[in-house]
């Protein structure tokens, strides 16, 4: 469970969060969306502590994150970085078995790269990728290897942010299951950025709207489309009149 | 303020900037020690930095030396004849090579080969949030990135340096003998009889000095890349100048520490 209460971060003068509230309940599927820039990519980097937030706390499984031990912290997420984030000196196995082949727990060699193929099957990537470079993937590729480096240690918690981005119809299809899958079969819990309103039907429990740097809407997935709150609708429906300015 | 303060003031603030500057760059050289000494221990990792920043660095620094030790003599040889001291051309090069010239020399050439490349990689690593990436892996970026090539710089400088030092030496031999009509074996006993253990000792203590300095300032800079291609250009060109200076800085003040009278 994650509990958000009154995050407020700035960048210089720059102020992105202003009082976030947010609740994910544990083994449920929190969908957040919002206008591109409204901060959402920071809300994530702040509850695993890559971004320091000004003011406000957070809380998983109800302990101050600010006040855990790191290593046993991180163990416990995966994060699917928006830019896919691999590393380029590093083969895409070796990629995916990275937490698998390092720290105390950490895999033979054979049984890592087994893991880590059997988790590109999962997201449509073939064996063959294993042995190649993250330079030679197209986009799309690459941010399946980023989705299976994120599932392969099999998390608790996980990010994912635009996992669909940038991929075909049918293999964002692929991967809208596979999230759904993971949260159902593991019961993990899931925090998705999205811009693809099927990758919000398919994958959300709940859904939550970040605008002006605070949860403008949140609520069940269901009630989406009833609410009368313009700023969903008019997101929603991709609106280019409404109250959200789409000319700045 | 008037014409008269300003400049003061200016200066004031360039000395106050950089010393917050030193400071950061102690709290990261501080940071990096304690990361070394405590575990995990990313071997892959070290072995890989060696072969980059040391084996691959002998070409550079090998010619660097031969080319100095060649053309120190030919200097030497014209200034010494000005007062009839040409015949300590064998001694004169030994000393300037080993506890100069080899050092520091092949350290700039590090810098410019090495503090270049691991600001780059790392400020690229960066700005494409692989050290996030690295860091929710449960991966201490300083300890994966930075503990493996500042212990690899300082302990194959010294290795680059006694290479430098052989082949320096041998570059003005090959120029005492063939240019300078030195018997080649006065030579060789000339430059054995006359250096002192503590004269090769020194530079390679610089050596290993000079090596973590420019690893230092490779993983200080790119760690601190800015955003997007730009930061990491701005990254790459500050370490190595400060690497740079801080190498021939850091040579005074050994000299000074081991040789002052
Ligand atoms: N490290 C940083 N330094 C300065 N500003 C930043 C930094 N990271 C993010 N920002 C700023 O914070 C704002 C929100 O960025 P963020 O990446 O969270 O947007 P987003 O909601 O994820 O947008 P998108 O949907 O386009 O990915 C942007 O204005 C961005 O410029
Ligand atoms: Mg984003």
């Amino acid at each position: 469970m994650i509990r958000i209460t009154d995050l407020h971060k700035s960048f210089g003068t720059n102020a992105v969060l202003r009082g976030v509230d947010l609740h994910v309940p544990k083994g449920e599927s929190m969908v957040i969306i919002g206008g591109s820039g409204t901060g959402k990519s920071v809300l994530l980097k702040c509850i695993l502590g890559l971004v320091t937030p000004d003011s406000g706390i957070i809380e998983v499984d109800g302990q101050d994150v600010t006040k855990v031990k790191r290593d046993a912290f991180l163990a416990r997420f995966g994060m699917l970085f928006q830019g896919g984030a691999l590393f380029d000196s590093l083969s895409v196995w070796q990629n995916v078995a990275f937490r698998l082949l390092r720290g105390p727990g950490r895999l033979p060699k054979a049984e890592a790269r087994a893991a880590a193929i059997e988790k590109l099957r999962r997201v449509g990537l073939t064996p063959e990728v294993a042995d190649q470079f993250p330079a030679e993937l197209s986009g799309g590729m690459q941010k399946r290897v980023g989705l299976a480096r994120a599932i392969a240690a099999e998390p608790e918690i996980i990010f994912f942010d635009e996992p669909t981005t940038g991929l075909d119809p049918i293999m964002a299809g692929v991967i809208n299951a596979l999230i759904r899958e993971i949260v159902e079969e593991m019961g993990a819990t899931a925090m998705t950025i999205t811009h693809d309103m099927s990758s919000v039907r398919a994958i959300a429990d709940r859904v939550a709207m970040l605008h002006g740097g605070k949860i403008r809407w949140s609520g069940p997935v269901a009630e989406l489309d009833a609410t009368p709150d313009p700023y969903v609708q008019q997101f929603i429906h991709g609106r280019a009149e409404g109250p959200i300015e789409s000319v700045r | 303020m008037n014409a008269l303060t300003r400049p003061l003031a200016h200066l004031g603030h360039a000395v106050l900037s950089a010393l917050a500057a030193l400071g950061r760059v102690s709290r990261f050289a501080g940071a990096t020690l304690a990361h070394l000494v405590r575990p995990p221990f990313y071997w892959r990792e070290f072995l890989h930095a060696c072969l980059q920043i040391g084996w691959l660095s002998l070409p550079v620094v090998g010619m660097t030396a031969v080319f100095t030790g060649a053309a120190l003599a030919l200097q030497i040889y014209a200034g010494g004849s000005r007062f009839n001291a040409e015949s300590v051309v064998p001694q004169i090069v030994a000393l300037g090579i080993t506890r100069e010239l080899g050092p520091v020399l092949g350290a700039l050439m590090v810098a410019a080969r090495v503090a270049s490349s691991i600001a780059a990689e790392i400020g690229t690593m960066k700005v494409t949030e692989q050290i996030d990436a690295l860091t929710t892996l449960s991966t201490h970026p300083m300890k994966y990135l930075t503990v493996p090539r500042v212990l690899a710089a300082t302990l194959s400088m010294p290795l680059l340096v006694a290479v430098g030092d052989a082949l320096g030496i041998w570059g003005g031999y090959l120029v005492g003998v063939t240019r300078l009509d030195f018997a080649s074996s006065t030579y060789l006993a000339n430059t054995a009889d006359f250096l002192e253990v503590w004269d090769v000792g020194s530079g390679l203590v610089k050596g290993a000095v000079f090596g973590f300095v420019v690893a230092l300032m490779g993983c200080y800079f790119g760690m601190n890349s800015g955003r997007g291609a730009q930061g990491v250009g701005g990254a790459t060109k500050s370490a190595v100048v400060a690497a740079s200076v801080l190498i021939l800085a850091s040579n005074y003040l050994l000299t000074e520490l081991f040789f002052a009278a």
